[in-house]
């Protein structure tokens, strides 16, 4: 079953209370964070936050990442040592402009785990917070084979840009679809910016709709509050696990009889189909309407 | 190994305050204040006491005043401590 990150839950790399209890929640991913929540004078202890909850705690089967500060900082190597070494799932790279950014963390992380003998181990995500990281949103996805999505970082993309975030999200538009076809092209996830009001749900859910339309995996979150209605939001509906059920078997049946392409209620049912139906399925499974038992 | 006054940790749930001082006496003498040092006051002191020597500090005078961290979060705020405290650090 393909990874899901609907969610990707932000917390802050220096306060313990909240690392030990976020996968309780159950974010498909949790990002824990020693950039900007952060403080310069508690860098180096956040970092050992991190590094020990890592080693430690037992997150199961939730995917975890660590945004780190930028490589130009006093505290971007560091940061690689101390998560690769603790075995993270994930680097997240903050304010990613250009693929030559990627190539120098991806060094660094090599660097690493060549030490600790476990190459090839840890994966990168950039996050897109500037006009110039939006023109280069592909040459960002593919700069490495470790990548493994692209996120839109929309508070400094829309200073950058000089301009205001709205409720509609006008403003982010262009961004949002070019980290979706950017994301696609790679063949990796396209993740969406975090929003920070949590008195209006109505206007979360709305973007939480408009962003699963333009295509991305899920969306960053900065509170476990949010989490039910992205996993709302991106639950199938009951036609739609049907039609994909249905799909399944047929292809099923039709592979045992050596044929790739099939019809189902008159449709012709390919490649691209079967793919769309088997991430319903995982979706399905994922919010828990569905059981692995169920589709055997 | 020459200390100075140092501390790393905060006083809200789930952390540990970590103070080390240099001491004119051998060995680590700990004080602690814990919310939770009936049940666990003996395995806090040691796991401040092992991540202390792991670092070859033998000589210190340490006061941490714990909110129900977990182990992990005393080894950290301990190291971040001693390093602080040392100026040597653990990351390359």
């Amino acid at each position: 079953m393909e990874r899901l990150r609907r969610t990707m839950m932000f917390v802050p790399g220096n306060n313990p209370g909240m690392m030990a209890d976020a996968y309780i929640y159950g974010p498909d991913s949790i990002m824990l964070d020693l950039e900007d929540s952060v403080t310069m004078a508690e860098k180096d202890t956040a970092r050992l936050l991190v590094y020990n909850a890592l080693k430690t705690i037992d997150y199961g089967d939730t995917e975890m990442v660590v945004r780190i500060n930028p490589l130009n900082t006093p505290y971007g190597k560091k940061d690689i040592e101390a998560v690769v070494k603790a075995g993270v799932d994930v680097i997240r790279m903050p304010k990613t402009e250009t693929a030559e950014e990627v190539i120098e963390v991806e060094r660094e992380i090599e660097k690493v785990e060549k030490e600790i003998g476990c190459l090839g181990r840890t994966q990168i995500m950039a996050a897109i917070e500037s006009a110039l990281g939006v023109v280069n949103a592909y040459a960002i996805a593919t700069a490495s084979k470790r990548m493994m999505g692209i996120a839109l970082g929309a508070e400094d993309y829309s200073a950058n840009l000089k301009t205001q975030r709205t409720p509609e999200g006008s403003e982010l538009l262009l961004a949002r679809e070019t980290i979706v076809v950017a994301a696609r092209a790679a063949g990796i996830d396209a993740l969406d910016t975090v929003y920070s009001n949590l008195n209006d749900m109505e206007t979360f859910r709305n973007e939480v709709e408009a962003i699963k339309k333009l295509g991305f995996d899920g969306k960053s979150i900065i509170n476990p509050r949010q989490i039910e209605v992205v996993n709302e939001v991106f639950a199938p509906k009951e036609k739609d696990i049907q039609k994909s059920l249905t799909i399944l078997a047929a292809i099923k049946e039709a592979e045992k009889k050596g044929s790739g392409v099939i019809a189902v209620n008159g449709k012709m049912v390919d490649r691209p189909v079967v793919l769309r139906a088997q991430r319903t399925i995982d979706l399905a499974i994922a919010s828990g309407i569905l059981t692995k038992e169920d589709i055997q | 190994m020459e200390l100075k006054n140092a501390m790393a940790g905060t006083l809200e749930s789930g952390d540990i305050l970590i103070q080390i001082a240099p001491s004119d006496v051998d060995g680590l003498h700990i004080e602690l204040d814990s919310t939770v040092a009936y049940q666990f006051g003996e395995q806090i002191k040691n796991v401040i006491i092992n991540t202390l020597k792991e670092l070859g500090i033998e000589k210190a005078n340490v006061k941490a005043t714990d909110k129900g961290a977990l182990d992990c979060t005393i080894k950290a705020r301990v190291t971040a401590a001693a390093v602080r405290s040392t100026g040597v650090d653990v990351w390359a």
